[in-house]
């Protein structure tokens, strides 16, 4: 520390390591890796054990949860994040949107990881006029602004939770596409896949036994960072009111139905803002740390 | 050079074409029928299958994409089915704002991500450079849409340090600039770092030291200047970001742009609007890469043009 511009000394995290031994065993040693953890551990806890975390429906409109004059409560004892609009206790609607929200990461993306691996797999590996034209599709998927696409989807469609997934799955697999494209097209060059194919080992048996093992590592690192994205998406979708539809709770859907309100009450957007932004910076952080230890290539970089 | 441009507008040419088929293909599949929107419920079927002939819409997808093609080779994005305007007319009349609040979040990006890129590197795994990392990190995982109401809800409705909403003074762009500049910032600063730190490593920054040269003078004169480059380079992708986020941050904040007029024709079901939107920021983000991948080798010589 003595001068901040002094050339780096080998990092003790570049020594030759065992590949994949002991990832968990690096990533919780990792602080902020830990803090990811953890939110995500709470998250998953809530969404669970909902039901048995408040003693209140989500979708039952109380008469105690408002105010003479109709406004919602701010938080205090009886509701501990207030209410909303119809009287509803938030603290419950987030915790039941928290299912929403876990639901659609990992449905919308476990598709869309699935669909862009396949489609770099076979662009990178079986090349020709296939390949060509699945990357051509993909540059032009790219030349989309995304959050638009969703939207003209969201609009074709009507929506429901499993639609609103489909549609996140259908815009979020391109970048995918491009990494495991790149990565799979020098995989075949290599001399270890040249001698598979001299010894006459088949197409598929190639694939899955060389391949994707050594896809494996830049698929969980996509795979985790893209539940962030995929939990911004359904929360802007659904704060546009189409997405997930109410009653159903999702975080941006109660920020959606009481957008109107919010100046006179701030916490019915800050409490569901916090929760859509904690859990995308969870999965932010898992999938960094993870980036650091599983790929060699960019360690010490970052 | 030529020739390597050629190719490269050719493909752009032909990927825009590719999102207006795919665009229309998927307008035209929407369930809601538009002519029912423009006739209103009391209208009788003659007058509905009137304005449907009228407007070209009972001819197959074919025609009706060849159609729209023919005219969009002329710049004529058709007409809007319920503001009974030039859809093109719509777009520039409506361009100038979201132009300009692309330029005010570009700049907020610059100057705070490059300055929490170059202060993280230069503070290199000190609890500031964590700090810095962290923030980066809260500044992509914080949703547009609730930055921006509760910088609305903080410096609008508390402090009134700048409007509610709307669209004329210097003051009404600087909070859904802000907005904007979040996210991305929180990009430049990580690549920032990283290319400040991979310059700092460098032979002639040490030589630098070696000649007694002060700090200031090596980050700033020798340092700052190669670093930022390639991260500059990288405004002409970050187009792409932009367009994503200015429905939202449009709608959130009254800005008379493209992309409230966007949102305004969703919900209507203006389908000539909403190609036209679609169809301008695929260009808006076609050309931005077309122009990094050109200014590329200007900045780093070793990088050639294919």
């Amino acid at each position: 520390m003595t001068s901040p511009i002094a050339p780096d000394l080998p990092a003790a995290g570049r020594m030759p390591v065992k590949p994949r031994a002991g990832v968990w065993r690096r990533l919780v040693k990792r602080r902020l890796a830990m803090l990811g953890l953890g939110i995500v551990a709470i998250v998953v806890a809530g969404a669970v054990l909902a039901p048995w975390l408040t003693g209140y429906d989500p979708n039952e409109q109380m008469f105690d949860g408002l105010t003479l004059e109709g406004s919602p409560l701010p938080p205090n004892a009886q509701f501990w994040l207030g209410t909303d609009l119809l009287g509803r206790d938030l603290l419950t609607r987030i915790l039941y949107g928290a299912r929403t929200s876990l639901i659609i990461g990992i449905v919308a993306n476990g598709v869309a990881l699935f669909i862009g691996t396949l489609v770099g797999v076979t662009a990178g590996y079986f090349r020709g006029w296939i390949g060509s034209a699945l990357m051509r599709f993909t540059d032009l998927m790219m030349a989309f602004p995304a959050l638009l696409l969703a939207i003209c989807l969201a609009a074709v469609f009507e929506p429901s939770l499993w639609i609103v997934a489909m549609v996140i799955a259908l815009v979020n697999w391109v970048q995918t596409a491009r990494v495991i494209y790149t990565e799979t097209s020098s995989l075949a060059e290599r001399e270890f896949i040249d001698a598979e194919r001299t010894i006459g080992a088949s197409a598929p048996r190639i694939l899955f036994r060389h391949i994707l093992p050594h896809l494996l590592p830049t698929i969980i690192v996509w795979g985790t960072l893209g539940i962030s994205t995929t939990v911004l998406l359904e929360a802007t979708l659904s704060f546009l009111g189409i997405g997930v539809q109410p009653p159903t709770a999702s975080w941006g859907n109660i920020i959606f139905e009481n957008q109107t309100y919010f100046q006179a009450a701030p916490w019915l957007v800050f409490f569901p803002g916090a929760a859509i932004l904690a859990l995308a910076l969870a999965f932010n952080l898992i999938g960094d740390a993870l980036r650091d230890i599983l790929d060699p290539t960019q360690r010490g970089r970052a | 050079m030529i020739a390597y441009l050629g190719r490269r507008l050719i493909q752009s040419l032909l990927i825009l074409l590719g999102v207006s088929l795919i665009t229309f293909a998927l307008l035209y599949l929407l369930p809601a029928d538009p002519v029912r929107q423009i006739a209103g419920r009391s209208a009788t079927p003659q007058t509905v299958e009137n304005i449907r002939q009228q407007l070209g819409l009972d001819q197959p997808f074919v025609i009706q994409y060849w159609r729209y093609l023919v005219k969009l080779a002329s710049g004529d994005l058709g007409r809007s089915y319920i503001q009974r305007s030039e859809v093109t007319e719509l777009i520039v009349s409506r361009l100038p704002a979201s132009l300009l609040l692309m330029v005010g979040a570009i700049l907020c990006e610059l100057l705070i991500g490059l300055s929490m890129g170059l202060i993280a590197a230069v503070k290199r795994g000190t609890a500031t450079d964590q700090t810095l990392m962290v923030a980066s990190f809260v500044g992509v995982s914080a949703p547009q849409f609730v930055v921006g109401l509760l910088l609305l809800y903080v410096f609008a409705v508390r402090l009134s340090w700048f409007p509610i909403g709307g669209y004329g003074t210097w003051r009404h762009l600087v909070l859904p600039s802000l907005t904007m500049g979040i996210l991305g910032a929180g990009w430049y600063a990580r690549m920032m770092r990283s290319s400040m730190i991979d310059v700092l490593r460098q032979d002639y920054v040490r030589t630098a030291r070696a000649k007694g040269l002060a700090r200031s003078a090596i980050i700033f004169r020798h340092a700052l200047p190669n670093a930022i480059l390639p991260v500059i380079a990288m405004i002409g992708i970050d187009i792409g970001i932009f367009m994503g986020g200015i429905v939202v941050v449009e709608s959130v904040f009254g800005w008379p742009g493209i992309g409230q007029l966007a949102w305004q024709a969703i919900q209507r079901v203006d389908i000539p609007i909403i190609m036209g939107v679609t169809l301008v920021s695929a260009f808006a983000i076609v050309l931005g890469n077309l122009l990094a991948d050109v200014i590329a080798p200007f900045i780093d010589p070793r990088i050639k043009l294919r």
